[in-house]
This record gives C-alpha cells, structure tokens and sequence, in this order.
C-alpha cells in the first residue's frame, strides 16, 4: 500500500506540475460534469416546480418514481444510454458513442431526477408561504414558477451542487458510453479506476485527491456566492 | 368629496354570497352563509377567534373555492387585492417586491420603478427602498404590504386581521393607510376583532359566530344596540361560545 | 423580476449545450474494441503512434473485457477488434460478425502467489499439475469470473487439469485484470494473469510469480475485420489499414520492440 504521504506528493507534484495529460482529464471532468448539470437544471428546475405547483391523477406515483431515481446506479444509467446510443440501438445514427457528448448524456439521466426531485421539494415549501399572495395578484400556476424559482434560489444553488457532487463523483456511466479513451473519454474517475486496476495506487489516490480538490473549489465558489446574496437579501 | 363618494358609490357593483358552505374534511367550517354588500362602505368583519372571519375573507377574495354556494359579483369583478394578517414578501428588495407587483399587473416595464418609489414615499418607505423586504419591522412590512396593494389601485380592498401583530404606532399607520384607500374610492372589507378600531373605522358591522353570520349592521346599530345576545356578549367583552 | 429566473435559466441551457456541442469534432480516428490486457501494460501507448505518424489515422482503444468487446463489436459500436481469445473469434467470423480474423501476436499466461507458496506449485511440472496442487492445498484462488479471455482460459486449463473449481478456496471474482490482481494481493490468493498485466503491475505485495513456460499457457492475440455488409456506417478503409499495419513488417517489430522494466511483454507471430 502506498503511504498516505506518497499519494499526497503525487497530487502535488501532479497539480504543481501542470502535467498536460492532467490537464485536459481534469477540462474534459469539468467540461462534462458542468454541461450535464447545467442542462439538468433547465429542465429539472421547471419540472419539479411543476410537480410542486400541479396536482393530477399518478402525481404521487410520479414524486415517489423521481425520488427512487435519485439512488439510479449510475452503471444502470450508463447501461441504458448505450442501448439507446449502440448503433444497433434507436438514437444509434447519430454516432455518439464513446464520445463526451455520450458522456453528457448519461450524466444528465443522473442528475436530472436529483434536481427535480430536490426543486420540487424546496419550490413546494416556498408555495406554501406565497400562494394565497401570488394568487391574490392574480397569477396562474403557470406564471408563479418563475417566481417561485428565482425566490427558492439560494436553496436551489445546494440541489445544484448536490447534482454536480454526483455527476464529478460517478464513474460507472461514463466509463460503459464513453469507453475511458485516452485523450478522448478519460476523466478523472475513470483515470482512478484505469490507475487502480494497473496496481498504480499511489498515482490514483493522487488523482482522486486532485477530484476532491476540484469539487471542493467549485463547493467554494457557490458558497461565497450564495453567502453574498443571502447578506443581501437578508 | 360628497359627489365623488356618491358617483363611486353608484359605479362600484354588488358582492353576493348565496348559501355559501365550506367543508374541509366532512366538518363544515362556515355557512351556510347569504349576504349581499353594496356600496363604498367600510366593513368589517368581526367575531371571537375561530367564527370564520378569515375564511369568509378568503371565499369572497377567490383565493378559496365554496364547497356549495355561489360567491358573484353582479356586473364586472372589480379590481381586488389582499392585506395579510401577516404580510408576504418576496425574498427581494423593498423596491422589487413593489416593481414585482407592477410587473404581474402589466405595468409597462419603464413605468415600474417611478410608480414604486412614488408608493414608497406615499406610505413612508422612501429611505427603506434598497433594504431586503424580509428584514423590515413587522409594521414596515404591512406598510410595504399596504405600498403594494396601493399601486395595484383596487376597487376592494381585503384586508385579513391587519394590524393584530402590531405595535399601537404601527397600528396607527395601518388605519391612516385604510382611511386613505376609503376616501380614493376603495370598498374596504376589514376582518378584526378590536372593538375599538371596529369603532374608528367601521361603516358597517358583519358579525361571525361559529361559522354562521349572526348579524349584518351598520356600525351605529351593532354598537349601540345589537340584536343578537352573541353579539351583545361580545361587545361587553365576555367570552362568546 | 422574475424574468431573472428565465434569463438564468435560458443562459444555463445554453452554456450546457455549447459546453456538450464542443464535445464533437470530426477527426480521422477508428474506435477499437480491445482488452485490458493490452491497454494496461502500455502496448497501445507505444505502437499507435507510430501508426498515426505513418497514416495520419487516430486509433481509440476501449479497453474492456473480451466478453464486452465481441458484444460492441456485434452492435457496430467499433470499427476493429483486437482480443485474446481464439475459439471465441472465430466463432464470432462464422456468425459473419467478421470477415477476416489473423494472429497478431501472443504472450503467456503466469501462475502468481504469496512468496511462501502454500501449495507448492513451483516445482511442479505442468500447470496441470500446479493447479491440482493448488486445488489440494485449499489455498485460496482468486479468479477473474468475468467471462473474459484470461477467465475463459482459466476455466480451460482447471478443466484439462480435471479439477472442480468450486468451493471456499475458489473465489470469483467478476472483475477486471488489474482489480483481480489487486485482491489477490489483499487476500495471499493464488491467481492466474497474462504476464503483460503482471509484469506491468505496481502493487504486488507479498505476490510472486510461481510457475510459468507450459505450452498450455500460450495466449495469443487476434485482429479481426468487422464485416462492412452488416455494419456499412462503419470506418472499414481504416480499419482495414490498422489491421494489415499490424500484421505488417513495421507493425510486427513495434510490437516486438516495446519492453516494460527490460522484458518484451508481447511476441509478434502474424503468418
């Protein structure tokens, strides 16, 4: 076993360094992880403010699926994406497989279900308080989610990063569409796995202190952030 | 001011409630209930805790639907907002939350800001207008709550146990501000359950018990000479069942 | 104000799209469907750019278990194959999932263990016979149980060996080459590796290898033509070239020149 020491020596000697191989791993973690979230977020904000806003034949069944596909095993996820992406499956044309948009993909069947299901629940406290308001002004359900979703911001910024802790964290997904294909698919946790399973364990712990790094910088960024805004707005 | 208040009282329509009953969860709540409200007047809505004052307030506003009943305006729904006992605010600014309410009505967007500020000074909020609306004292807020429904220029004005959480001044305000919207032209539908500020403010009496309409008076007969032992109870000032 | 929320929202859709079009790009490159064995001693790093400075071609290696290779190779998901078992290639041709299959190379299979070597399988004379000394000894062997290439010879070889394998000292693992070794070195199991992954492996522990040199531990390597018929979308002039590069003069001596800590991993024996 490598010592703890060691693997904190490559990490620093892996950052400080600027290793160009690194580099593009820790652009396309990044590149992937943020356009998957931020694609989540446009459709899942919306639908679970809709959830929240909505009642309707099958809406329980409907809350209860999203939730249980928070816990969606990402391998399961990676699995049905390239059935959907295979050539022999039915989006198959398109020649995404075993390419970051692939990747994107899988991620955001991830996400989606965590920032929906999260949105309904913050948009549906927020209802409570601001119904009988909204209501009052006049506004139909259709126009109070915009409302609603600009007033729960500082709550929604943590179901985001819950989504991003998720996408920059699994591996089983991205590993089965985009085939860890140097230069090409490798991300961080798929270049951890590749490290671990050569034996080159000191290497990957150093890079999967580099991921923790990373997620904890972009934690910091949305911290000071929603901290600025909440002095704000009191 | 005697012309104007007669040609508003002519314009203003009929608010009639026939056989309104609300139930939640097989207990009815209130009614069945019949009146009829016409005229710019000043009523309020009185009764002990739990007669179903809010609820009535609630049905006759639309933001509640009667379980059987019919809740009509005769001729055009007038403009109508709401005060509420206590205020919401959105998690904006003092200027935003009245920009908002602009906006929701179809203000057009270069109009907003000046007509907001010119509602700030209005009710006294002019130095407050940056400062997040969540912050403000519980008097400013049902000030700013007062500023928003002001701009929104109701014929009907709700307003749901206003000042019960206020300090005598913030009170003071609040009743200043009611006046005001009386004497522009505005029905005022008031619940509280202050004797006195029923006697300040009140044109007419609408008197709730357990969810049934005891009495509907104009103010002068309801505190000089109630027909209703409940009523009577009350305004000694014992505890009504 | 709320149109705050919109704007917010439209900007994010469009970041992420933007983020996620920037992702395609249009290169020459073939996508080939290959073994850990292969990518993790480091064979591809050293050979495929020698190709791509000769035929301006990119090669794409995933690397997964043989078993998972055939089955992109079947739904069209790569453009060439490149695996270590035999029976399963040629079968894999005769289904006319492939038109052409050629030996490429091989290496050998190693019997590694705990330094101590409970069972006494260094002295023996055949891998038959190390494997029943492991099977009597109820040392514990880790095998791959993932239906791969080393797994499929592994069954092979306890069944020429006339052995179950079957019980608390055989242990299935479901994973991968390098995670297998991991765990073995975890537990003191005797386990069965291609020597490329071993020789390349950084963590062995009290691990040695043991017996090696048997005829019945030959592992050879095959390239396979992807029938252009069945999948026609795909690249199959250059699939074509990475293959006959391989089995040409100049693929055969990069194969043979690339050497991990001095020992040559993979012998080249295209006909």
């Amino acid at each position: 076993m490598p010592s703890d020491t060691s693997a904190l020596n490559t990490a620093l000697s892996l950052i400080l360094g600027f290793d160009p191989a690194l580099m593009e791993i820790v652009a396309l973690s990044l590149r992937v992880s943020l356009a998957a979230v931020l694609m989540a977020a446009v459709v899942g904000l919306p639908l679970g403010a809709a959830l929240a806003l909505w009642r309707f034949p099958g809406h329980g069944a409907l809350v209860v699926a999203l939730n249980a596909l928070m816990g969606l095993p990402p391998v399961v996820a990676g699995l049905c994406v390239y059935l959907l992406l295979s050539r022999a499956g039915p989006l198959g044309e398109l020649g995404l497989l075993f390419t970051p948009t692939a990747m994107i993909v899988a991620q955001l069947v991830l996400v989606l279900p965590i920032i929906a299901a999260l949105a309904r629940q913050q948009v549906e406290e927020l209802h409570l308080e601001y119904r009988e308001q909204l209501t009052s002004l006049g506004l139909s359900r259709l126009r109070m989610i915009p409302t609603l979703l600009w007033d729960a911001r500082l709550g929604l910024v943590t179901v985001i990063l819950a989504g991003f802790g998720r996408a920059s964290a699994e591996v089983g997904a991205v590993m089965i569409v985009g085939g860890n294909i140097d230069g090409v698919t490798r991300m961080m946790t798929t270049a951890i796995v590749l490290e671990t399973s050569k034996g080159n364990l000191a290497l990957a712990l150093g890079l999967g202190i580099v991921l923790l790094g990373l997620v904890a910088l972009v934690n910091a960024i949305a911290y000071v952030v929603g901290e600025t805004a909440r002095r704000r707005l009191g | 001011m005697n012309d104007m208040a007669t040609r508003l009282m002519t314009d203003t329509s009929t608010l009639s409630l026939e056989g309104v009953t609300f139930t939640h969860r097989g207990q009815r709540l209130l009614g069945p209930l019949d009146l009829c409200l016409t005229g710019c007047k000043r009523t309020l809505v009185m009764g002990p805790n739990g007669a179903g004052k809010s609820l009535m307030m609630r049905l006759a506003h639309g933001l509640l639907a009667p379980t059987r009943g019919d809740v009509r305006w005769e001729g055009r729904a007038p403009r109508q907002a709401m005060v509420f006992q206590r205020p919401v605010l959105l998690k904006r600014s003092v200027l935003a939350n009245l920009v908002y309410a602009l906006a929701v009505n179809g203000t057009p967007r270069c109009r907003r800001k000046a007509r907001a500020r010119e509602a700030l000074e209005r009710f006294g909020l002019g130095s407050l207008e940056r400062r997040p609306a969540r912050v403000l004292s519980g008097g400013e807020q049902q000030r700013l709550a007062l500023a928003r429904a002001w701009l929104l220029e109701p014929e009907v004005l709700f307003l749901d146990e206003p000042t019960s959480a206020l300090d005598p001044a913030a009170i003071l305000a609040v009743e200043r501000a009611v006046q005001e919207f009386h004497v522009g032209g505005t029905r005022i539908l008031m619940s509280s359950h202050d004797l006195h500020q029923a006697r300040r403010l009140a044109d007419e009496v609408l008197f709730l018990n357990a969810g049934r309409l005891i009495e509907h008076t104009d103010a002068a007969t309801f505190f000089t000479a109630p027909a209703s032992c409940e009523a009577r109870a009350f305004i000694r000032g014992e505890l009504v069942l | 104000m709320h149109h705050k929320a919109r704007i917010a929202l439209t900007a994010a859709g469009l970041m992420g799209l933007s983020m996620a079009a920037q992702a395609q790009d249009g290169e020459s490159y073939i996508t080939l469907a290959s073994t850990t064995s292969t990518e993790n001693s480091g064979l591809f790093d050293a050979i495929i750019p020698q190709f791509t400075d000769k035929t301006g071609i990119e090669v794409r290696v995933v690397a997964v278990g043989t078993g998972q290779a055939f089955e992109i190779a079947r739904r069209g998901d790569a453009d060439s194959l490149l695996v270590h078992d035999t029976a399963g290639e040629e079968k894999f041709v005769e289904e006319g999932y492939g038109t052409e299959r050629a030996n490429v190379m091989y290496n050998d299979f190693v019997l590694i263990g705990p330094g101590g070597d409970p069972a006494g399988i260094a002295d023996a004379e055949t891998v038959a016979e190390a494997m029943q000394l492991i099977a009597e000894s109820g040392a514990p062997f880790a095998s791959r149980g993932d239906d791969s290439g080393t797994n499929r010879a592994e069954l092979r070889l306890w069944d020429a060996a006339d052995v179950e394998a079957e019980g608390d000292w055989y242990r299935e693992l479901g994973s991968g080459m390098g995670p297998t070794l991991n765990t073995a070195a975890g537990m003191d199991a005797y386990v069965m590796s291609d020597r490329a992954t071993w020789v390349a492996f950084d963590n062995p522990q009290n691990l040695e290898l043991l017996f090696e040199g048997d005829d019945a531990l030959f592992n050879q390597y095959g390239s396979i033509l992807i029938d252009a018929e069945r999948h026609p979308h795909l690249k199959h002039d250059q699939a074509e070239q990475w293959h006959e590069w391989l089995l040409s003069d100049a693929g055969q001596q990069a194969i043979g020149e690339f050497e991990v800590q001095g020992q040559q991993l993979f012998f080249p024996n295209a006909e």
